[in-house]
C-alpha cells in the first residue's frame, strides 16, 4: 500500500456556534485522487481552507509528507508542497496568463530585491526558466495560445486551466481541486478529467472536491463524504455508493 | 528586453539625453531660479518613483512617506553640519540616511502592514506628523533637531576637492551650484528609473502585482505576503531618505515645516495623478506637479494686471486654486491617471462599459 | 490653527494626587472629544457608505465657522439680538454646508463611482485644497474673531473650573448624536443608509435609490459638520482658513480610532481621542520626568491610533472583517 501523504487529524472549527467541522480524520494516499464529497454546507471548503492554512483549525490538525503542517501560514502550506483551486476561481485578474503562471514559480526559484536590480547572470537564467516553464505549463492545459491575454478575458473553461496551471507551477505534491467541474458543460467536463487524470499518471496526488457525483465516482480511487461537518465514510466509490447514510445525506433533510 | 537597441529607441534615448544635458542651460537663461526649480522637479521624480514602490508596485496606501524623506534629511543635516560639529563626507552618510530610513520603515511597517488599506493610510499619515512634532521640539531638554529654526551651514556635497556649491569649471564648461546639483539629481533619477523597470519585471515584481490583484490566492500559491509588503515599504523608505539627504546637501538647510503631511499628500497625488504603477506616467505626474505651482507663481500675477490692470485675488491662494482645481479635473476626467499603462486603462473602460 | 487650552506645565513632583488637575483634564477633553465626535461622524458617514475618506470634510467644517462670524457679526452690528444673531449665524452655517456637502459629492465624486480606488481620493485632497483657497480668498490671511454668542459664566466643581460654553458643547453634541441615532435606526431613509453600507449592490436591487442615500450622508454629516464648526468658534473664540486640517485630520483619526463606519465607534473614538489628548497634555512631563512637554499633545492622538489598531485591526467597535476564501 502506498504511504500517507496527507493526514487529517481530528481536526474541528467552528464559526460562533456552527460547527462547521466536527473531529474529521482522514487520509490522503500518495498517487491517489481523493474525493471529497458531500451537500452544500457539509464543511468541504472549510476543510480545504484548514488545511492551507487559511482558516487556523479551532482543533487537531494535518501530518503531511511525514511532518505537521503550520496552521496559518498559507505560503507554507504551498512551499511543503500543497496548491489549491478556488471555488469561486481566483486568479490575477489583470495580469496575463502567462504572468499568471510565472507567478506560481514564486516559491521555487529565489532571485531577490538584487538580483532584479543587478540582472546578474543567475537572474537572468532564472527568469528565462521561469518563463520556459510557464509556456511549457499553458502548453500542457492546452492554452497556450491565450498566453498574453489578460486572466479575465479568458473563457471560464479556460479560467479553469489557467487556475490549475498555476497552482501545478508551485510544483505540488498534493493538487486540491475546488469544485473545477462547477459550470462546465459535458464536454469541458470530460477534458478536464482527461487533465486531472493526466497530471496523476504525472505524479502528482489529487483531493477534489466536487459535486458532480458522477465524476467523482468515476474518477477517484477513494471518496470520503462529509455531512454537517463530520465525516460519514471513507473508502473506495463502489462501497460509499451502496452506503445508507451517504444515500440519505443525499437524499434526506 | 532585447540587449540590442533598435535604431528608432537609439535615436530617442539619444534625443532624450541631449535634452536632458541642455536643459540647466535653457534653465539658467531665465535665472538660476529656474534651475532650483528644475532640481526640486527632479528630485520630485525621485520620491515619487520611490513611492510607486509602495504604492504603485505593493498597492499598499503611505501617507506619511514624507517622515522617510525628512529622516534622511535629518541624518545629513546632523552628520555634516556645524550642529554637532560632524563633517562627514556624502557618500558615507547618503548609505546611513537611507539605511536609518529604511530602519523605521520596517519599524512602522511590521505591525501595521497587517491593516488594510485605509486603516494602514491614517497609520502612515500619523506616524508622519509624529516625526515632524519630534522634529519640531526636539530640542530641549537635550537639543537634537534645533526645533522649529532648523539646521543651518549645512555641508555641500563633496567628491574630494570638487564641491557642488558656487560656481567651477567643468571641461571648459562654467556650471552654476545648481547645475551641478541638477547633473547629481539627473544621474540619481536615472539610477530610481532602471531600479523601478527592473523590478516591475521581475519575480519580486510580479509578487508584489499578484498580492494587489488577489492577496487570498497570492498566498495560496506560496507568496509571502507579509515579507514582500515589508519590502516594498523598506525600499520606498530607503528612496525617501536618500532623496531627503540630497535634499540636506542642496539647501544648506532643513526645517521642520518641509515635511508636513501636505508634502506626503503632493507625492501621493504625483503618483496617482500620474498614473499610479506605470513609471513614464509617474515621471510625468512628479515634473507636472512640481512645476505648475512654480509656473502659476510666476505667472497668475501679471495675467492679473495684464487682464484687469490689477491684482484682484492675492496671487498666493489663487495659484493654490489653480493647482487644487487641476487635481479635481484630471482625476474627474482621466481616473487612471494621465499616462496610465495600457493594460490600466482597458480594465477601466471595460468597467465603465459593464457598469452602464 | 487652533488654540489649545491648556494647564500650566506641571513641574511638581507627582507625589501628591492632583484630583482637581484630572477632573480639569478631564471635563477639557470631553469638551474637546464632543466635537471631534460630530467631526468625525461626517467622516464614517461616508466611509461607511461609500468607502472614501472625505478628506475635504474639515474644510467644510471650517466654512461652517466662517459662515458663521460673517453673518452673525453682520446681524449683531446691524443691532440685532446675540440669540438671534447667533441663531441665524448657526443656521446659515448649517445650509451653507448642507448645500456645499451635497455639491461636493454631485460635481466631485459622484461621476468617480466607478474609478480606481485612489482616484477619489486624491479629488478630495484637491477639493480641500480648493475650499480652503476659497476661504482665504473670502475671508483674508488672518486670523476672525468669532462673537461672543453666550454669556461668560463659570462653574465650578470639585476643584475643576468650566463655562457654560462647555456645558452646551457637550449636551447639543449629546442631543445631536442622539438624534442621528434615531435618524439612522427609526427612519426609512436610516434604513436605507444602513443597507447601502452593508451592500450597496443587493440594497439597489431591494429599490433603494443609492444616490440618494450618498447625498444623504454627505448632507447630514456636513450639517454635522457645521454645528461642529459653531461650537469650535464659540469655544476657541477665533477661526482661520486653515483651522479644519488639523481638526478633521484628528476626527478622522478618532472615526478610524473606534472603528470607521461605526457611528458608535465614531463618537466614541471622538469622546476618547479627546480626553486621551487633554489627560496625556496635562501629564506628560510628569510620566517622562520632564523629557517631553505638553507641546507633544498632538502626537497622543497618533501613537493611541497606532497601539489600537496592533491589537485591534478593525479599531475598537470596528467588525471583524474576516478573508473569505
Amino acid at each position: 500500500m502506498a504511504e500517507v501523504l496527507l493526514a487529517a487529524k481530528a481536526v474541528a472549527k467552528h464559526f460562533g456556534g456552527v460547527k462547521a467541522l466536527r473531529d474529521v480524520s482522514l487520509s490522503i494516499r500518495e498517487g491517489e485522487i481523493y474525493g471529497l464529497i458531500g451537500p452544500n454546507g457539509a464543511g468541504k471548503t472549510t476543510f480545504f481552507n484548514c488545511m492551507t492554512g487559511l482558516y487556523i483549525p479551532d482543533g487537531g490538525g494535518f501530518d503531511f509528507a511525514g511532518a505537521p503542517l503550520k496552521a496559518d501560514a498559507p505560503h507554507q502550506a504551498a512551499e511543503r508542497g500543497i496548491a489549491r483551486t478556488f471555488q469561486n476561481i481566483r486568479l490575477f485578474a489583470n495580469m496575463t496568463a502567462l504572468e499568471n503562471v510565472m507567478v506560481g514559480r514564486h516559491v521555487r526559484t529565489a532571485a531577490g530585491v538584487l538580483g532584479a536590480m543587478f540582472q546578474n547572470r543567475a537572474t537572468r537564467a532564472e527568469e528565462a526558466a521561469i518563463r520556459q516553464r510557464a509556456e511549457d505549463l499553458l502548453h500542457y492545459v492546452r492554452i497556450e495560445d491565450r498566453a498574453d491575454d489578460l486572466a479575465k478575458n479568458l473563457s471560464y473553461g479556460d479560467q479553469r486551466r489557467l487556475e490549475i496551471a498555476r497552482a501545478l507551477a508551485t510544483e505540488p505534491k498534493l493538487l486540491c481541486l475546488d469544485e473545477p467541474a462547477a459550470g462546465m458543460n459535458a464536454t469541458e467536463t470530460e477534458e478536464l478529467r482527461d487533465l486531472i487524470e493526466g497530471i496523476r499518471r504525472d505524479g502528482t496526488t489529487i483531493l477534489l472536491i466536487e459535486h458532480d457525483v458522477k465524476l467523482v465516482m468515476g474518477l477517484c480511487d477513494r471518496v470520503a463524504v462529509l455531512d454537517y461537518g463530520a465525516l460519514v465514510i471513507e473508502d473506495v466509490p463502489a462501497v460509499v455508493q451502496k452506503d445508507q447514510r451517504v444515500i440519505e445525506a443525499y437524499l434526506g433533510a | 528586453m532585447s540587449k540590442w537597441l533598435n535604431p528608432r529607441s537609439a535615436f530617442g534615448i539619444a534625443l532624450i539625453a541631449a535634452a536632458l544635458i541642455a536643459l540647466p542651460f535653457v534653465a539658467a537663461m531665465g535665472g538660476q531660479a529656474w534651475v532650483r526649480i528644475l532640481n526640486f522637479a527632479i528630485l520630485y521624480v525621485f520620491l515619487a518613483l520611490g513611492l510607486n514602490i509602495v504604492v504603485g508596485f505593493a498597492g499598499l496606501l503611505d501617507l506619511g512617506y514624507i517622515a522617510f524623506y525628512a529622516v534622511g534629511a535629518y541624518t545629513y543635516a546632523l552628520l555634516a553640519s556645524p550642529h554637532f560639529g560632524l563633517h562627514w563626507p556624502f557618500w558615507v552618510i547618503l548609505p546611513i540616511g537611507a539605511a536609518v530610513a529604511c530602519f523605521f520603515g520596517v519599524l512602522l511597517g511590521s505591525p501595521t502592514l497587517k491593516l488594510r488599506g485605509d486603516y494602514l493610510a491614517i497609520v502612515t499619515l500619523g506616524f508622519g506628523e509624529i516625526v515632524r512634532i519630534f522634529l519640531n521640539n526636539l530640542n530641549a531638554p537635550i537639543n537634537v533637531t534645533n526645533g522649529p529654526q532648523g539646521i543651518t551651514l549645512i555641508d555641500t556635497v563633496a567628491f574630494g576637492d570638487f564641491r557642488f556649491s558656487g560656481t567651477s569649471q567643468v571641461l571648459g564648461v562654467s556650471l552654476s551650484g545648481p547645475q551641478k546639483y541638477y547633473f547629481l539629481l539627473v544621474a540619481l533619477a536615472i539610477f530610481v528609473i532602471i531600479i523601478n523597470l527592473r523590478l516591475q519585471n521581475s519575480r519580486i515584481g510580479r509578487a508584489w502585482q499578484a498580492i494587489r490583484e488577489d492577496e487570498i490566492a497570492a498566498k495560496a500559491i506560496g507568496i509571502n505576503t507579509r515579507n514582500l509588503k515589508l519590502l516594498a515599504f523598506a525600499m520606498g523608505a530607503s528612496f525617501g531618505g536618500v532623496a531627503g539627504g540630497v535634499f540636506s546637501a542642496m539647501q544648506g538647510f532643513v526645517s521642520p515645516e518641509s515635511f508636513s503631511l501636505i508634502e506626503s499628500i503632493m507625492i501621493l497625488a504625483m503618483v496617482v495623478l500620474g498614473g499610479m504603477g506605470h513609471i513614464p506616467g509617474v515621471i510625468l505626474g512628479a515634473v507636472l506637479l512640481s512645476i505648475l505651482p512654480e509656473v502659476l507663481r510666476y505667472g497668475v500675477g501679471p495675467l492679473q494686471m495684464a487682464l484687469f490692470g490689477k491684482m484682484l485675488i492675492d496671487p498666493e491662494s489663487l495659484r493654490m486654486l489653480i493647482f487644487g482645481l487641476a487635481l479635481v479635473l484630471v482625476m474627474r476626467f482621466k481616473p487612471a491617471g494621465l499616462w496610465p499603462s495600457p493594460e490600466r486603462k482597458r480594465e477601466l473602460s471595460e468597467k465603465r462599459a459593464g457598469a452602464v | 490653527m487652533k488654540r489649545h487650552r491648556k494647564v500650566p506645565f506641571l513641574h511638581v513632583a507627582v507625589d501628591l494626587p492632583k484630583m482637581d488637575i484630572f477632573l480639569q483634564q478631564i471635563i477639557n477633553g470631553l469638551v474637546q472629544g464632543s466635537i471631534y465626535a460630530l467631526v468625525a461622524l461626517g467622516y464614517t458617514m461616508v466611509y461607511g457608505i461609500m468607502g472614501l475618506i472625505n478628506f475635504a470634510h474639515g474644510e467644510v467644517v471650517m466654512i461652517g465657522t466662517l459662515v458663521t462670524i460673517t453673518v452673525a457679526t453682520t446681524l449683531i452690528k446691524a443691532g440685532m439680538p446675540v440669540a438671534v444673531a447667533g441663531l441665524a449665524g448657526l443656521s446659515s452655517a448649517v445650509l451653507v454646508c448642507m448645500a456645499l456637502g451635497w455639491g461636493l459629492e454631485r460635481i466631485a465624486y459622484r461621476p468617480l463611482r466607478n474609478a480606481p480606488r485612489l482616484t477619489p481620493l486624491i479629488t478630495a485632497i484637491g477639493m480641500s485644497i480648493v475650499l480652503q483657497n476659497v476661504a482665504m480668498i473670502v475671508w483674508g490671511r488672518n486670523y476672525l474673531t468669532f462673537p461672543h454668542l453666550l454669556p461668560k459664566v463659570n462653574f465650578e466643581f470639585a476643584g475643576a473650573h468650566f463655562t457654560a460654553i462647555q456645558v452646551m458643547i457637550v449636551v447639543v453634541s449629546g442631543l445631536t448624536m442622539a438624534g442621528l441615532v434615531l435618524l439612522v435606526y427609526r427612519t426609512k431613509l436610516g434604513m436605507a443608509m444602513r443597507a447601502t453600507a452593508q451592500n450597496p449592490q443587493v440594497a439597489s436591487l431591494m429599490g433603494v435609490n443609492s444616490n440618494r442615500v450618498i447625498s444623504a450622508a454627505f448632507v447630514i454629516g456636513s450639517a454635522l459638520g457645521a454645528l461642529a464648526g459653531v461650537m469650535v468658534g464659540t469655544y476657541y473664540e477665533i477661526a482661520h482658513y486653515q483651522m479644519g486640517f488639523m481638526l478633521g485630520l484628528k476626527a478622522f483619526t478618532a472615526a478610524v480610532l473606534g472603528g470607521i463606519g461605526n457611528l458608535a465607534g465614531a463618537m466614541a473614538g471622538g469622546i476618547l481621542l479627546g480626553i486621551i489628548e487633554a489627560l496625556g497634555a496635562g501629564y506628560i512631563g510628569d510620566l517622562t520626568g520632564g523629557f517631553l512637554g505638553s507641546h507633544y499633545q498632538d502626537i497622543f492622538a497618533f501613537i493611541v491610533l497606532i497601539v489600537v489598531l496592533m491589537f485591534k485591526p478593525s479599531g475598537l467597535f470596528g467588525e471583524k472583517t474576516g478573508d473569505r476564501a
